[in-house]
Order: C-alpha cells, then sequence, then structure tokens
C-alpha cells in the first residue's frame, strides 16, 4: 500500500493566503492543486514536503480561461479537461486541444492542472512544450507583486522551475497573433502514458514568408526546451515541405533523448524530427487558412 | 483532522490523517468497499468515484481534498430499490466478469450519461479510457452503457 509520509495540512483561501501561508511555513512547504504529479510522488516517498498548502479551494479565483488585451490568460488553477473543452483556446491554438486530448486520461484531466503541470517541469508533460512554442509567458506571485517569465527561462532543467520560495504560478499567458498556426504531434504507447515523443509547432505568417516559428519538443531533452536554431531555418522563407523538412532535422539533430522502457534513443530521434515535420506541415496549413 | 463531506447524498463525517486518501477513507472509515482499490498508481481505474459528479480517481486524492464536497460510489447508484440503468445495462449486456473494475466503470458511464444521454460507440470509449478491465470485457462494457442510455427512461420510470 502506497501512503505518503506524514505531512500538515493547510486550505488555502485566497492567493495572498496561499503565499502568506508557504513564507510562514518555509522551503519544506509544498502547494498542492490536482495533486496528479505530487501525491504520485509523495506516495513513492520520492517528495517528502512537512508542509501541503492545498489551493484547490482557489479554484474561483484562478481557474478562468479569458481574452485580454490580445492575448489568452489561463489561470493557473485551470484543469486538464476545463483547457480540452475550451472553444477559445480550440479558437486561438488548436494545438492545445490536440495536446490536451492526448494528456493522460479524463479522470485524470478532470483534477490535474495547467499551473501544476508547468509547476512539475516534468521533460516529457506536455502543456510545457505547447506553452513554449506558442512564446507564453507565466506570470509568478510573491509577496511583493508579480513577475513575468518567458517558458524557457520558467524551465531551468528537469523538475525545476523559476518560482522561488514562497512564489506561485498565478497565470498563463498566451499572445494571440494573426495568421497563425499551431499543431501538436505525439506518439505514446496506450491511454494514460507519458509521451514517447512529441512535437509542438507555431508558426506566423508574413505575407508568403514565414515571421515566426516556435518549436518545442517534449520527451527528447532533459528538461523541455525550444528548438531555437529549428525555428531559425523557418524565418524569412515560405512555408514548403522543403522548410518543413530541414527544420525537422535540426530539431532532432538537436534533442538529445535517452533510450529507456519507450524506446531506444535513435528511434525516440527519429520520432522527433517526423512528429516535427507533421506538425509543421498541419500548422501551415491552419496558418494560410487563417 | 475532521473531515466532512457528502457521500451518496448523506452527510459523513470521520477523523483522518491529513495523508489519507480518499479511496481509503471511503473504504476504512466509512466502510463503503463498493469502491476498489486496485493498481495504487493512478493507472488502472478501479477506484473511480464521482467527486461533485465528475470521474476522479480516488487513490490520487487525499480525502481533506473532498471535505465539503459530494462523492457518489457505487453504493450510491441504487435509489430505493431501484437500479440506475447503468447497473441494469451491466446485467443486461454481461458487462462484467470478475467485476473488480465494474464500480469505476459504473460510475463513469453515469457522469457521461448525465452530461451526454446519447454518446456515441467512440465517445463511451474516449471517457472508460482511463480505466482497464483485464477481462477484456471492453465490449461488452461499451454494450451495457449503449443499453443504459437507450433504457433510460423505461428503468427510473
Amino acid at each position: 500500500m502506497q501512503v505518503p509520509a506524514p505531512f500538515d495540512y493547510a486550505r488555502a483561501s485566497t492567493v495572498d493566503d496561499a503565499i502568506g501561508l508557504l513564507e510562514r511555513l518555509g522551503p519544506e512547504a509544498r502547494l498542492v492543486a490536482g495533486g496528479h504529479s505530487l501525491l504520485p510522488m509523495m506516495k513513492l516517498r520520492l517528495a517528502t514536503p512537512e508542509h501541503l498548502v492545498d489551493i484547490n479551494p482557489l479554484e474561483s479565483e484562478l481557474g478562468y480561461i479569458r481574452e485580454a488585451d490580445g492575448e489568452i490568460r489561463i489561470g493557473a488553477l485551470a484543469r486538464h479537461r476545463d483547457i480540452l473543452e475550451s472553444e477559445l483556446l480550440a479558437k486561438h491554438f488548436p494545438m492545445i486541444r490536440e495536446a490536451e486530448e492526448l494528456i493522460a486520461d479524463p479522470p485524470v484531466r478532470n483534477r490535474g492542472t495547467i499551473g501544476g503541470a508547468l509547476c512539475q517541469a516534468d521533460p516529457s508533460e506536455d502543456l510545457s512544450a505547447v506553452c513554449a512554442a506558442l512564446g507564453a509567458v507565466a506570470v509568478i506571485r510573491g509577496r511583493d507583486g508579480e513577475r513575468t517569465v518567458e517558458m524557457p527561462e520558467f524551465h531551468q532543467g528537469p523538475y525545476e522551475t523559476a518560482v522561488g520560495d514562497a512564489e506561485m504560478l498565478v497565470e498563463v499567458r498566451i499572445p494571440i497573433r494573426e495568421h497563425a498556426g499551431s499543431a501538436y504531434e505525439k506518439v505514446k504507447r496506450r491511454t494514460g502514458d507519458w509521451a514517447t515523443a512529441a512535437a509542438g509547432t507555431a508558426l506566423w505568417l508574413d505575407g508568403s514568408d514565414v515571421a515566426a516559428a516556435g518549436i518545442a519538443l517534449s520527451a527528447v531533452n532533459p528538461s523541455n526546451v525550444r528548438s531555437t536554431r529549428a525555428e531559425e531555418a523557418l524565418v524569412g522563407r515560405p512555408p514548403t515541405e522543403e522548410a518543413f523538412a530541414e527544420a525537422a532535422a535540426i530539431a532532432a539533430e538537436d534533442c538529445e533523448p535517452i533510450g529507456d522502457l519507450r524506446g531506444p534513443a535513435d528511434y525516440k530521434r527519429h520520432l522527433a524530427r517526423e512528429l516535427t515535420h507533421r506538425a509543421l506541415r498541419r500548422a501551415a496549413e491552419r496558418a494560410l487558412a487563417s | 483532522m475532521k473531515i466532512n463531506l457528502t457521500v451518496n447524498g448523506e452527510p459523513a463525517s470521520a477523523e483522518a490523517e491529513p495523508r489519507t486518501l480518499l479511496v481509503h477513507f471511503l473504504r476504512d472509515s466509512l466502510g463503503l468497499r463498493g469502491t476498489h482499490w486496485g493498481c495504487d498508481t493512478t493507472n488502472c481505474g478501479a477506484c473511480v468515484v464521482l467527486v461533485d459528479g465528475e470521474p476522479v480517481k480516488s487513490c490520487t486524492m487525499l480525502a481533506a481534498m473532498a471535505d465539503g464536497h459530494e462523492v457518489l460510489t457505487v453504493e450510491g447508484l441504487e435509489r430505493e430499490g431501484q437500479l440506475d440503468p447503468v447497473q441494469q445495462g451491466f446485467i443486461e449486456e454481461h458487462g462484467l466478469q470478475c467485476g473488480f473494475c465494474t464500480p469505476g466503470m459504473m460510475l463513469t458511464a453515469r457522469a457521461l450519461l448525465d452530461s451526454n444521454p446519447n454518446p456515441s460507440e467512440d465517445e463511451i470509449r474516449v471517457a472508460i479510457s482511463g480505466q482497464i478491465c483485464r477481462c477484456t470485457g471492453y465490449k461488452n462494457i461499451i454494450a451495457s452503457i449503449r443499453w443504459a442510455a437507450e433504457h433510460s427512461e423505461e428503468v427510473t420510470a
């Protein structure tokens, strides 16, 4: 029987209350939202926080998905299911629904949150790649106010983020841009499994050329990172099969997969290339149709 | 800590350590053993219950997180001696062999039918995709849920 080690439990009533609790309880306190990353780690005693601060009561404060000032703002407690079912997100960023359909399984999606997913910073997690490719910004709040951090800076390494002691991720902002398309491609062994490899891509067009590109891979790097060199290979060129093949080859070259029970490294590298190519192709179709 | 919640429409409360998982709280503190405890790793879905109407894997939720919320377990499907159409469907279409996955499957079915009274086979397959039946009974489980969809009025009448 897997049961977490003993801990003290506190329930936060507001964001400020949660931050105050973290400040008072010190670095051995952890926030818990959906708990679908943290609780399994606690059950395996890989995580043994002395205090848990439950932020589920903040759902009315942080569970939103809304449009404001030319961007979509997603509260950290928006659950995977809310994100999957959001027509607003599907309209602007089709990649998000494609990724969500393949994250874990329906009961898990009923609990897991975007904030928890990003803060877990698992290199195989999908929303991290989605947010990186879309140029999202994380809003982190502490006692002294809010600061914004871009995704490449937010994910500092495997299971490490820019969120400091007595701070919490409160919102994710994704800019809305014109002539945009995005797509997510993922291979996994079965429902509920993590990705063997996945690729999120976004393209923004200026006339007939690519003005900007976002490419982020999941499960093939020690940390979730954008494939900057592959992005640069697309900018200023028409969105053609040749350009996509070139960018996909660079993305595959630059990733660092490791062999494990989901497959050998060279297979994952092959997937990185193929999935990047397919996602770029579909992102371009959407951008051209937008 | 004291945990107060609503289970199957009735108020329930018991003392539990903060680390107590909902599945154990239901089974051991409240004596509701219909919720099955399976893989313990958020995979199999045997422990699925409805929290505020939504399927949740109760091995991956603290009992403390259910405080103040409404939980439906398999014991709550039957109402006043009348089986839920989902339960009747599992009988009619032979939706179980060993029965281990059945409580979780039926609760997911109930939640699905509450939001989508006439689901397609594909929609049913997605809804139960987080739950494992090792008797390989998915075909009959899907037929059972379809039966419930088609007979919801006559069973509850």
